[in-house]
């Protein structure tokens, strides 16, 4: 068993992101294990999405035509159908919400271990080597594990496989049961609505967790119209309710890419990170000099924010 | 309607520390409950106010050390608690996934909960993957990363909002039992009462131990085994500002204003 399968990922008729990036991280272990690269893409338009995966270096693209939209029943039947005739090494799925939701499931019918959120990995064919992060970040670890595995990868870990290949796309056998799929989705709604379009502003004063109190977001609203700038802010203080949901940074808010983003008390997880790594100018204000914000600001402030923005905010007043 | 939920207590890590070997030196480490295992136990205990769920089951695995973690759950509203341990658990550096599918899926079986709520990942080992594999092996319906529960399980089915990647929702149905990882933000989680915290102390916690679930140790030794921890290597080419708050807000403000920000 040498061969690898990589399941792509798409929502509402677009491929994600992540799928290409799967494609690279797979190809560099069906080249460590001397196998194809074998990529399933289940539900939608299975045809468009195949001849876009058709990318350097991918063998085979299999393509499981069944409803229109993520079902964790129908991906977690198709993949382990796939597996049971193509016998891969490992199979690779996003890290993302939908791959959380059908991996787990996967590795348990088929009895292998998972190992999730993945940012390197190799392997020798026999012992696969992944580098995964714990406590939020603050550590990176190594975990070995042997025989076949569920990886599930992080996104923008892997650069995305460009050029066009000469993949064979394959209609997969497999037959879904329909009577096992206990679960329906209804619908999707865009949340991140609202008054106010945080991925419109120049300039972000954006507030985390170090703000410790409601009652704070006044030193930073005070800052914000000092600077004429927009307030954002990372999941906490959304999930406490004291913002809208419209003012979220990160994977499952907004994506922002702002002139200068000033990051308030915000330790920097990878999920906060995503929304705004594309920011011009990333201002970090933290009493953690080892928060992994520091990793991606251009200029940082370790210090009390609630010394430094008061001060700041004089400076314009 | 029973409602079992999995608690866990979870190593928390000082700004500064050191590693020892494939470990966090232990004087740099606290312990609390899981933040997302807080707010499932507080779905779990509004749907018992609303009159929904008959009773509040937590499960924990860990030591006795942990004990302290489940009275939090005990004194937030839930009615009992279940504690998994065995000598065999302690030599393990990295429980996996599989291991606590096994665990807990004994113990979910013995209860035979209607829903289990779990929180969609551990703020420690981060795997983000038990719920959903403890739900395939029971043979339970599942939904991971669920922001929004509707409450009445109208034909035995639980409605659920599930947060995906940039700001959309999807609106999904799932058939009862089910198992739902629930994420950061569904509700708020209560502070403890003082009265729930006395009640909480009398509360029953059970002790359960491999023999007791009919697990062979052989059969929960992680596939997974941790073999290196180290700091990550910094990319970053930061200019960090030195001075006390003054200062350092000048340097921040003439930058500023150099980018055009606020003249």
């Amino acid at each position: 068993m040498t061969d690898i399968l990589a399941v792509a990922d798409h929502r509402r008729g677009e491929l994600r992101d992540v799928s290409y990036e799967l494609l690279t991280a797979g190809r560099l272990l069906a080249d460590e294990t001397g196998g194809d690269l074998h990529v399933a893409v289940i539900s939608g338009t299975v045809e468009d999405f195949a001849s876009k995966l058709d990318r350097e270096g991918v063998d085979v693209v299999h393509t499981v035509d069944y409803g229109e939209e993520f079902n964790h029943g129908v991906y977690a039947q198709a993949i382990t159908q796939l597996y049971d005739r193509l016998a891969p090494r490992y199979v690779l799925t996003p890290n993302s919400v939908n791959g959380l939701d059908y991996a787990p499931a996967v590795a348990t019918t088929l009895d292998v271990p998972i190992v999730t959120d993945v940012v390197g990995l190799e392997t020798d064919g026999e012992t696969l080597t992944a580098t995964r992060e714990m406590y939020g970040g603050k550590v990176e670890t190594t975990t070995e594990l042997e025989g076949p595995a569920v990886v599930t990868i992080r996104g923008a870990e892997w650069p995305a496989a460009e050029g066009t290949g000469d993949a064979a796309i394959e209609p997969a056998d497999v037959t879904i049961d329909e009577d096992a799929l206990g679960s329906t989705v209804n619908g999707f709604e865009e949340v991140a609505g609202g008054d106010v379009d945080i991925s419109d502003a120049d300039v972000l004063v954006s507030v985390g967790r170090g703000i410790e109190e409601e009652e704070n977001l006044d030193l930073v609203f005070d800052l914000a119209e000092a600077l004429d700038a927009t307030v954002s802010a990372s999941r906490p203080i959304v999930d406490n309710g004291w913002l809208p949901k419209n003012r979220q940074v990160g994977q499952s808010g907004k994506v922002v890419t702002p002139d200068v983003y000033i990051a308030i008390g915000i330790s920097g997880a990878v999920q906060h990170v995503a929304g705004m790594k594309g920011s011009d100018t990333i201002v970090a204000i933290n009493t953690d000099p080892n928060a992994p914000i520091m990793d991606i600001a251009d200029y940082a402030i370790v210090d009390d924010l609630f010394d430094v923005v008061p001060a700041l905010t004089a400076e314009f007043s | 309607m029973k409602i079992l939920v999995t608690v866990k207590e979870v190593a928390t890590v000082d700004d500064e520390f050191e590693i020892e070997g494939t470990e966090i030196a232990e004087r740099y480490l606290g312990a609390d409950l899981n933040e997302w295992d807080d707010y499932a136990v507080e779905e779990a205990v509004q749907l018992q106010e609303a009159g929904i769920a008959d009773e509040v089951v937590t499960v924990t695995i860990g030591p006795e050390d942990c004990e302290q973690t489940i009275r939090q759950a005990l004194a937030k509203g839930a009615d009992r608690a279940i504690r998994v341990w065995d000598d065999a658990l302690e030599e393990i550096n990295l429980l996996d996934v599989g291991a606590k599918r096994d665990l807990l899926g004994a113990v979910i079986a013995e209860e035979d909960p209607d829903l289990v709520l779990t929180g969609v990942q551990s703020g420690d080992d981060n795997f983000g993957a038990t719920g959903v594999s403890v739900a395939e092996a029971l043979g339970y319906e599942w939904a991971a990363v669920v922001n929004h529960l509707e409450h009445d399980f109208e034909d035995g089915t639980a409605s659920v909002r599930r947060e995906l990647e940039g700001g959309v929702e999807e609106l999904t149905e799932v058939e009862l039992p089910a198992v739902l990882t629930v994420q950061t933000g569904i509700n708020e989680p209560r502070y403890a009462s003082l009265r729930g915290i006395r009640q909480a102390q009398r509360k029953e916690l059970d002790v359960v131990g491999l023999a007791d679930l009919g697990i062979d140790a052989a059969a929960i030794e992680p596939e997974l085994s941790l073999t290196d921890m180290y700091e990550p290597e910094s990319e970053s080419d930061v200019t960090v500002w030195e001075g006390d708050a003054e200062q350092t807000a000048t340097e921040l403000a003439d930058l500023l204003r150099d980018k055009g920000v606020a003249q």
